[in-house]
């Protein structure tokens, strides 16, 4: 491979130091990955033994936590990570809480195979809704969903097909069996969801660190330029919507199972709009996300003894947090990549004659061709 | 003309390409050839539709009359990222980098449509998918240490130098493995050294076998490198010939120059 | 065809009250490019001080009621102005440089402030109007009643709407604002104050949606703390429908929204009634995503 930027060009004092601030910085970032883990297996073991210091409130709060936390990782994707401004999310959580509710009302399936049925249902019916819309901008797009949630819900109560059970919504939902355990205490559901959020977090790393991932922070970032490197923007944006929707599907399953009935008012624009204050809260990375479901959803249960005052707290919190905050608590961090021997070997011959052009103080001298002039 | 014309291999060829917005011909009948493995210039007075030309075959924009050939399959219809596909990457004239993430990652953005890996294996992390990663990361190090921009690979794109900049966008380009580059003004914001580099990189990337267009306002970079130029003024060719013809023809003067009275 | 002719004039007076809260949401848009989504519960607040407004002042008794509700009105509009310049002071301003999206959430957050300061202050269940505050006279038109306050709304919301155009169109100010909200950059360079005609434009928005409050409030006789959410759905809807950040589309979107709402509530369905605002929101930005009288802006490359 040719160089063309040989090492007497590519100089100047300021690109040199540059060069070590990067390695500073590597080194820096290598030393701190390990605490992230720590700080990860930590929390992991703090959550799995919690249920045994809290009474049954505090678990049946976590329960609903950790649902709001599976809904806010599920539109991060849409919003945090495509940045697709979306406050419908919870027309897919209902979709999927509705297609379970009646599925096993009506048919007698059992829960855990309509987890991904209801995930399908809801990807399916975010393509529908999506794909006409999905060119849309910013605030647009933002309004349409707030729309697409509102006539979901009024559909719901009109009772469409005489499926939905209108206003009153429907009831005698079965609980989830694993293995011949049947789900029915709280505290089972606190592990049964918890774990499932556990799955997730590393599935939806998993993708964020691939060229999906990429492909959605490049859209993000600029959708001109992404769709003139090749990415199909259209197609994962829709794609994003998708996932974010079978991941609501799936939590809806959830919902209804736990509930044993479900309602139109259980997804309103407003529960749609807390999900997007916690990932914009949180600021778009998992854990951000996490801890801003945590605050969205948990929060008003810890203001609780400021009773009728506790929501007016809140969205004061809300808004000073964004102030004191506005990029988010946790935003995300660049993805690592680990350079293989040969590249690291590039880099290292890159910065070296870097340093030899700065101490040799180059004149600048140009290579290639005379000068003639035109 | 030059003589080159009958004999001529040509990789993307224009039809008759005709732009408007509203009342405005932004391209009239636009028709000219690009050799294969050459190195073409399009210049013109500012506002004369040069970069109109360069999205009305990137697909950013679709042309209303005319066509578009590229390696002998019309591509007046396609969208932008299946004109990435079919292997002609762009650079912009205002800089569109992803400013927030690092150089390499910008880099394998544009490698992008050459990966297969699908939704289930990312999801997954199957092997598959982490091979495939891996390559793509050591060819996208080959492109920025071929543009020399490896030592930065891990720096946000943002906190690069303008020049530097460009040679990202030009290394973004290259990863899409693009048998056709089309730069925007590379040389816009670069000094003078940083231009005598680029004058040696775009010969290189023609050394690899892939074939170059670009605007340019540098006539110093345009005559030194294209072995074509074409010239328009307000949408229309005005001329088309090597660089020694195009000097000296006295309509390309007077869209330059004004014309003497 | 009497029911048609009923139904258009409910729909402009509904639409009237649509076209005044819309017309904050496309002004705040406008300069800002930011959905004030407290908009609506400053509407309700809106509705709730005129009620109080009146009672506790014991208007009812001192002077006729043609002078009891302009003067309430413009309390109305005087102190909500002033909530929604805190407002803006408060929940937006420190975030005039922040991305959007967390301009977005502080104003959800401000909304949900405000919807629960309502409760606390006055309750969470429904209030009924003052009788006194609602003459009933009924007009005849053809044979028809029809209550004379709903031509008394359209009328009000029609003139505000003229005032309100002859400011933006005809004075210094009024030009001020509009240069802002075409490229505040610009308006700066050219010597606008612009952090003053945000105050400005956040004491005028708020100010008409106190009024249209009111309005809801003496036309319907009845109001909750909610209400703020669907009206100002609908009127942000209108605003689209108008063509955002565009002061005469507003006007117009609200109208037509009303219009289509309640004909298509008394012909179509009733119980599809609050969907058919969303419905029309989405075929728009489907088939002209700028609004009727929004313009076209093509892609910078």
């Amino acid at each position: 491979m040719i160089n063309p930027n040989s090492p007497s060009t590519a100089n100047s004092p300021s690109t040199a130091s540059t060069a070590k601030k990067i390695c500073s910085s590597a080194t820096y970032g290598s030393s701190k990955m390990p605490l992230y883990n720590y700080i990860l297996i930590a929390l992991v073991l703090v959550m799995s033994v919690l249920p045994q210091f809290m009474d049954a409130y505090w678990v049946a709060v976590f329960v609903s936590v950790g649902l709001g936390t599976l809904l806010s990782l599920s539109l991060n994707i849409i919003l945090g990570q495509a940045g697709i401004f979306s406050m419908g999310h919870a027309a897919f959580y209902a979709v999927g809480a509705y297609v379970t509710a009646i599925l096993n009302t009506r048919y007698g399936i059992p829960i855990l195979y309509l987890l991904p049925i209801s995930g399908f249902a809801s990807a399916f019916f975010a393509m529908i809704v999506a794909r006409p819309i999905i060119h849309l901008r910013g605030d647009y797009l933002l309004m349409v969903t707030i729309g697409i949630v509102e006539i979901v819900r009024i559909a719901l109560v009109n009772d469409i097909g005489g499926l939905t059970g209108g206003a009153n919504g429907l009831f005698g939902i079965s609980r989830p069996e694993i293995f011949d355990i049947k789900i029915k205490k709280g505290e089972q559901f606190y592990y049964m969801i918890w774990s499932f959020v556990g799955v997730t977090v590393i599935l939806f790393h998993w993708l964020n660190c691939s060229r999906f991932g990429r492909a959605l922070s490049c859209i993000k970032e600029d959708d001109v330029a992404a769709e003139g490197c090749g990415i199909n923007v259209t197609r994962y944006k829709l794609l994003a919507f998708m996932i974010g929707a079978f991941w609501a599907g799936m939590a809806g399953t959830l919902f209804a199972a736990k509930m044993t009935i479900i309602s139109p008012g259980s997804f309103t624009f407003w529960d749609s709009v807390l999900l997007f204050a916690a990932v914009i809260l949180g600021g778009g990375s998992q854990a951000g996300v996490i801890l801003g479901a945590f605050l969205v959803f948990g929060l008003p249960e810890i203001f609780r003894s400021f009773a009728g005052a506790r929501m007016l707290v809140f969205g004061l919190a809300l808004m000073v947090m964004m102030i004191i905050r506005p990029q988010g608590i946790i935003p995300p961090r660049p993805r690592h990549y680990k350079l293989s021997k040969a590249s690291q070997n590039k880099v290292d011959y890159a910065l070296s004659q870097i340093q030899d052009s700065k101490d040799a103080q180059p004149t600048c001298s140009v290579h290639g061709k005379g000068e003639e002039n035109l | 003309m030059s003589t080159q014309d009958i004999s001529m291999n040509a990789i993307l060829s224009l039809d008759k390409v005709t732009k408007t917005f509203g009342g405005l011909r932004a391209v009239n009948e636009m028709s000219f050839k690009v050799e294969d493995n050459s190195i073409m210039g399009i210049i013109g007075p500012n506002g004369a539709g040069k970069t109109t030309v360069f999205n009305l075959i990137t697909g950013n924009y679709t042309p209303n009359e005319g066509s578009i050939e590229f390696q002998g399959k019309s591509i007046t219809k396609l969208r932008p990222h299946q004109i990435v596909e079919q292997g002609i990457a762009r650079t912009f004239q205002s800089i569109r980098l992803f400013p927030n993430l690092s150089v390499i990652e910008n880099v394998l953005a544009g490698s992008h449509c050459r990966m297969k890996s699908g939704l289930f294996a990312s999801m997954f992390r199957l092997p598959s998918q982490r091979k495939e990663e891996a390559q793509t990361l050591e060819r996208a190090m080959e492109e920025l240490e071929f543009v020399g921009l490896a030592h930065m690979w891990n720096e946000k794109a943002s906190s690069l130098s303008y020049g530097n900049q460009r040679l990202l966008e030009m290394a973004r380009a290259l990863a899409s493995d693009p048998k056709l580059v089309i730069l925007d003004e590379p040389a816009g914001s670069m000094n003078q050294p940083e231009t005598k580099v680029l004058i040696r990189l775009i010969q290189a990337i023609q050394e690899r076998g892939i074939t170059v267009m670009l605007i340019e306002h540098d006539m110093g970079l345009v005559m030194k490198v294209c072995e074509k130029i074409v010239v328009i003024e307000y949408g229309t060719k005005i001329a088309e010939g090597k660089p020694v013809e195009i000097r000296n023809n006295p309509r390309v003067i007077e869209a330059y120059l004004g014309k003497e009275d | 065809m009497e029911l048609f002719i009923q139904q258009v004039i409910n729909g402009l007076a509904i639409g009237g009250i649509y076209a005044l809260v819309a017309l904050g949401y496309t002004m705040v848009y406008g300069v800002l490019k930011l959905i004030n989504f407290a908009h609506g519960d400053l509407f309700t607040i809106g509705a709730y001080l005129g009620m109080t407004v009146f009672v506790s002042f014991g208007l009812g008794g001192i002077v006729p009621i043609w002078i009891a509700i302009p003067l309430v009105a413009l309390m109305v509009m005087g102190l909500v102005a002033v909530l929604g310049g805190l407002l803006e002071r408060a929940a937006y301003r420190p975030l005039r440089n922040a991305s959007r999206l967390s301009a977005v959430v502080s104003a959800v957050g401000a909304s949900i402030f405000f919807q629960n300061a309502i409760i606390l202050l006055w309750g969470a269940n429904y209030y009924v109007y003052p009788e006194a505050m609602r003459p009933s006279v009924i007009i005849d038109l053809f044979g028809m009643g029809v209550p004379l306050i709903r031509f008394i709304l359209i009328g009000a919301s029609i003139l505000l709407m003229l005032v309100l155009y002859w400011f933006i169109h005809r004075t210094k100010t009024g030009t001020a604002i509009r240069a802002a909200a075409i490229d505040q950059g610009a308006a700066k360079l050219m010597g606008i104050n612009v952090n003053r005609i945000i105050s400005l434009v956040f004491l005028i928005g708020p100010g008409l949606g106190g009024v249209a409050g009111l309005m809801v409030g003496l036309a319907y006789g009845q109001i909750d703390f909610s209400m703020g959410f669907s009206y100002g759905l609908k009127a942000f809807t209108a605003a689209i429908l108008g063509g955002i950040g565009n002061i005469p589309g507003a006007m117009i979107g609200g109208l037509i929204l009303g219009l289509v709402e309640t004909l298509g509530a008394a012909y179509l369905t009733i119980a599809w009634k609050d969907a058919i605002s969303f419905f029309v929101l989405i075929l728009i930005l489907i088939i002209r995503p700028t609004g009727i009288l929004g313009e076209r802006v093509a892609d910078k490359l």
